[in-house]
């Protein structure tokens, strides 16, 4: 039983120990040992108690990529304050929809204090309401750097193993008002259980661009890291974006080891990177690049080989993961050192009887990738609509239970209680287990998932129905698989009155805009329809599967 | 000049924001506005390179460099 500031203390006794490099686009590469980390994390522990800020209280950050980010983050841990990081506003995002989207994280989350820069400051303050929660907004550079490091005189070294040490959230107006809340002992847990299975050891480099908002870059790609004692090599997701070579550079220069990566990037990095920018990279070193937080595609890790294999990529680094926030993050890791399970099965009875079984003779059939077996600590089970167990090769909502599982979605009880069934968690994801491997086939829940980031199509259908000549209800958003980009496109449809087709192209582009303006989310199609076209449910709700299935429909006839 | 226009217009239509029958003026903002995402400017400048001949680094990426057709086209010009 321990607790993160017990852990940085301990970690302390080899202070000279690069525990981060900070990779940018415009600078030197900035290693920071674990000395430097804890001195910078205490500037941040001692501003907060100066701004009056109790342990147990939450902290949000809103930080970009940097040194600030992680020396708050850690200040906050030491502190004994929760801390929880919030995406930075982006060009791409318009700041009045940022504005009302840290409204609505201010209104249920209830932070004690902001963490920003002096220029943001005046953006933050704009949320902020009379009679709110927030006490102080914290600027970083009136945190004054200490040169000592007093542990004794540090508040978080009263938090106990089962406080809540930090809040996770999706993104979105929905996401953000769902803060996953989980404990010391549960991240200790989840770390003991994934680091066995990964063998993770003092040898090891994780490279990591993902951003720390989202599950898989704040603990796969920072907290286990860092907490394991492990170097991590971390650049903004930004400038990956812009230059995915540099993740292979990175590999190469620091010998990483591991890397997570949702299954778009494999297919964007096997598409977009030039050869010129790989002159001299040697990728021999990576023993796991692993698939995780979209649904993992074969296609997808087989092109990635083939565009790397000639760097030293060895097919068996291709690994695959099935993680979730709530169980603090890995649920299943597929076999390091071996690539994991493919299945054909027989497409026929996957989609009508719901089983996955081989291809009869001349059958059409599909591959399917295993995300592996469930960690130690975690069971895993199959459930049918009456909650009822099945048989393994049968597809049915995942259940999970483990030590690791979320404390509970922060002051939402009510969500809480829903998730849960005897104990166990419902994720809302279908799938099946064979030989003890669990694949992962779909979600229950109407969820897109684009680049690996959660979008709630509600959250989109509210945005069109913004658009002058969009009446409300009048819209339906869901995700679209697409084989080259291996993740989902979003797609809007949305019905108006008029028939003239340059008035519906008018209001097309305006639902372009303002959606992607006002959730940063890229629209692949935006569809604007006759009225009546949108399917109901006899009750009125928008059927999000059936009038995917039309869209498509007239996709294939060439009617779009 | 005369043919970078219409080629990039017909790429970013068709490919980008799969309306291939969009039109695309040319002082139209397409990043700052949010018609072209990250992932996709990395398409276009896949595209500019293998059509033009002319490279866009990645530090360029973003609407200071380029953020409307007329702007793309006169760096394409500038670096032929």
């Amino acid at each position: 039983m321990t607790t993160f500031p017990e852990r940085l203390k301990a970690l302390h006794s080899t202070p000279e120990r690069i525990a981060v490099t900070l990779q940018f686009s415009n600078a030197d590469d900035l290693p920071i040992t674990m000395d430097q980390l804890i001195r910078g994390a205490s500037s941040y522990a001692i501003a907060l108690t100066k701004a009056g800020i109790q342990p147990g209280e939450v902290v949000v950050l809103i930080l970009q990529h940097g040194e600030a980010l992680l020396y708050a983050f850690w200040g906050a841990i030491l502190h004994g304050a929760i801390p929880s990081i919030m995406p930075f506003l982006t060009e791409k995002l318009s700041p009045e929809r940022y504005r009302a989207d840290l409204s609505a994280l201010i209104s249920v989350t209830q932070p004690a204090a902001i963490i920003t820069y002096p220029e943001f400051e005046a953006e933050v303050r704009s949320a902020l309401k009379e009679g709110d929660s927030v006490r102080d907004v914290v600027v970083t550079d009136k945190v004054e750097a200490r040169s000592e490091i007093d542990f004794d005189s540090l508040s978080g070294f009263q938090r106990k193993p089962d406080d809540i040490v930090l809040l996770q959230h999706s993104s979105g107006t929905t996401g953000l008002q769902k803060g996953v809340a989980l404990s010391h002992q549960a991240v200790f847990n989840q770390l003991n259980a994934y680091g066995k299975t990964l063998s993770l050891n003092e040898s090891d480099v994780i490279v990591s661009w993902l951003p720390l908002y989202h599950d898989m870059g704040l603990i796969a790609g920072f907290l286990m890291p860092i907490l394991s004692g492990v170097h991590l090599v971390l650049m903004s997701p930004f400038d990956w974006v812009r230059a995915p070579y540099k993740l292979m550079q990175s590999v190469s220069k620091y010998r990483g080891t591991l890397s997570w990566l949702p299954n778009f990037a494999y297919n964007f990095c096997a598409q977009k990177i030039r050869d010129r920018h790989l002159e001299g990279v040697d990728l021999s070193s990576w023993r796991g690049i692993i698939n995780c937080s979209e649904p993992v595609r074969w296609e997808s890790h087989h092109a990635f080989y083939e565009k790397f294999k000639s760097f030293g990529l060895k097919p068996e680094s291709l690994q695959a993961s099935y993680a979730m926030a709530e169980n603090v993050f890995g649920v299943t890791q597929s076999q390091l050192g071996s690539t994991p399970t493919v299945l054909e099965l027989d497409r026929e009875a996957f989609m009508v009887e719901r089983v996955a079984k081989s291809p009869t003779n001349g059958h059409p059939s599909m591959k399917m990738m295993s995300s592996g077996r469930p960690l130690a600590n975690v069971e895993v089970k199959v459930l049918d609509e009456s909650g009822n167990e099945v048989a393994e090769r049968v597809i049915g909502e995942l259940a999970l239970r483990s030590d690791c599982m979320l404390t509970g979605y922060y002051h939402r009880d009510d969500l809480t209680q829903k998730v849960f069934r005897d104990g166990w968690y419902l994720t809302g994801d279908y799938g099946f287990v064979a030989n003890g491997e669990v694949f992962v086939s779909g979600r229950k829940k109407d969820m897109i998932i684009v680049g690996g980031k959660n979008v709630y199509p509600q959250d989109l259908e509210s945005l069109t129905y913004e658009v002058s000549g969009v009446h409300a209800g009048r819209s339906v958003a869901f995700g679209m698989f697409d084989e080259e980009q291996g993740t989902e496109d979003v797609v809007i449809i949305a019905e108006v009155d008029s028939t003239d087709p340059a008035e519906q192209q008018k209001v097309a582009d305006a639902i372009r805009l303002h959606v992607t303006k006002n959730s940063a989310i890229a629209l692949r199609y935006v569809k604007v329809v006759d009225p009546k076209w949108i399917l109901k449910t006899s009750s009125g709700k928008t059927a999000r599967a059936a009038n995917k299935e039309k869209f498509l429909t007239e996709l294939q006839n060439g009617q779009n | 000049m005369t043919e970078t226009v219409p080629s990039l217009t017909t790429f970013i239509a068709a490919k980008i924001l799969k309306q291939p029958n969009r039109a695309i003026t040319a002082d139209e903002s397409l990043i700052s506005s949010g018609l072209i995402d990250s992932f996709s400017l990395m398409d276009l400048a896949l595209y500019v390179e293998d059509t033009f001949g002319v490279r866009i680094e990645d530090t360029e990426l973003n609407a200071d460099t380029f953020d409307n057709l007329t702007q793309l086209a006169s760096l394409i010009e500038s670096r032929k």
